[in-house]
């Protein structure tokens, strides 16, 4: 179901908004739960209401949040070949670069695939748990909200997750793979970072954020 | 499903939009209100900061295709690969699909994607025969891979870690792996950099038309 409705600009520009990506200006007209609004020319999703999404957003946090934490500290995967096996974490995989120019990539690696996704999810947590029960924003709420917006181009887990994927068949020739509970743990933590990407109605969040 | 003709921008009508927020600001306003954004009609540096990323990620690209990506010592013997060299070797030993994946993830989207925003990037001072819609979704399309080429990076980093068996086995980075990296960031900054209400705005291509039309008649 979409709706929208080219409009001719009023004299207060309050109830109008714009297409982020194409500048089309539109009167707000909010959707009924479960209906979009999308942007008449470029088919931008506009506002995307959704019936208790503010609390699935807040549990899907807060397992990120545990998840992560989990899955660096225990075992990940661990290969063995005859006698000789090792094992490896995933901040191992991000510390695998080492010496020289290589720790900075190191550092990123490492924080493209835990801090980045934990540190959106907290920010998440502090942002939406005061609006879920309603309660007037926090203190920073919305540079909170801003700077997860910012950063979500940067949360890789699930990139690194097909990566895990990809370096499983390359290694399965040479070695015997033992899958670790952080493996699995971070196979879930895929599906729902996608998942709060997708739940998530921006413009429903900016506008509880006004109050 | 083009219907420019009916759509009001918020440009046209004296106002500034926020990106981050969709809400709409009097002509003059630096900062949005809701959001705290900075915002302007339309960013004046948005294309030299495209070009400025675009160039460094293809710089970078170079030399993480010519530089070993991994280096791999078994029983004694050390082999340096390059990433088109591991994809052969791959196919060598029959792994087509993961030669394929690794190709495509690693050359042709890389590629792709410098190709797109530079397309992009002219197309919006010198007109394409592209419509608007279409390449607004080949926007979208190349800023939503930006991250997926990071695949490679985190391969080398897996292995890396994982495969580490002493004398037998060892993996370690090689420096392609950091240039590689760095080319991803810079294209995904470029992308960003596009401002693609650029796309939509007919008058650039417009007064480059005129101005075209104008050069060798009288000085208008
Ligand atoms: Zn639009
Ligand atoms: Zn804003």
């Amino acid at each position: 179901m979409s709706q929208s409705a080219p409009i001719i600009p009023g004299p207060d520009p309050a109830d109008l908004i714009a297409c982020p990506r194409c500048d089309a200006l539109y009167r707000v007209s909010e959707p009924a739960r479960g209906e979009r609004a999308v942007c008449a020319r470029c088919h931008t999703v506009l506002i995307a209401p959704r019936r208790g999404a503010g609390l699935q957003l807040i549990a899907v946090a807060l397992t990120v949040v545990i998840l992560v934490i989990s899955a660096t500290i225990f075992p990940f995967l661990t290969i063995r070949v005859g006698n000789a096996w090792h094992s490896s974490s995933i901040l191992g995989a991000a510390l695998s670069f080492h010496g020289g120019p290589f720790v900075f990539l190191a550092l990123a690696v490492a924080a493209l695939i835990v801090f980045v996704p934990v540190l959106r999810a907290l920010l998440m947590l502090y942002v939406l748990i005061p609006l879920v029960w309603d309660r007037p924003p926090a203190t920073g709420a919305r540079r909170a909200f801003r700077l997860s917006e910012d950063l979500r181009p940067w949360s890789m887990a699930e990139v690194f997750a097909i990566g895990c994927a990809v370096a499983l068949v390359k290694v399965a020739d040479l070695a015997d793979v033992d899958f670790g509970p952080a493996f699995w743990m971070f196979a879930v933590l895929v599906v729902l970072v996608v998942a709060q990407d997708t739940f998530m109605c921006r413009y429903s969040v900016w506008k509880s954020l006004e109050r | 499903m083009e219907i420019t003709g009916t759509v009001t921008t918020a440009r046209a009508a004296g106002l500034i939009a926020c990106r981050r927020c969709t809400t709409v600001w009097p002509a003059g306003t630096a900062t949005c209100g809701r959001c705290g954004h900075a915002i302007a009609s339309r960013d004046q540096l948005s294309l030299q900061k495209v070009w400025a990323w675009w160039i460094v990620g293809v710089v970078c690209y170079v030399p993480a295709n010519v530089l070993p990506m991994l280096q791999t010592r078994t029983l004694g013997m050390v082999e340096n690969n390059t990433i088109i060299g591991g994809a052969a070797q791959l196919a060598d030993h029959g792994n087509w699909g993961v030669a394929i994946v690794i190709l495509v993830a690693s050359v042709m989207i890389p590629i792709g994607k410098f190709a797109v925003i530079a397309a992009l990037a002219i197309s919006v001072r010198h007109g394409s025969g592209m419509s608007q819609l279409r390449r607004q979704h080949l926007f979208e399309l190349v800023e939503y891979i930006g991250r997926w080429s990071m695949i490679d990076v985190f391969v080398v980093a897996l292995l890396s870690s994982l495969v580490q068996l002493g004398a037998l086995a060892a993996v370690a980075p090689g420096p392609a792996s950091l240039y590689f990296a760095m080319s991803v960031v810079f294209t995904m900054l470029s992308a960003q950099s596009f401002d693609s209400r650029m796309i939509w705005d007919p008058d650039t291509i417009v007064s480059r038309a005129d101005r075209l039309r104008r050069l060798p008649g009288q000085p208008g």
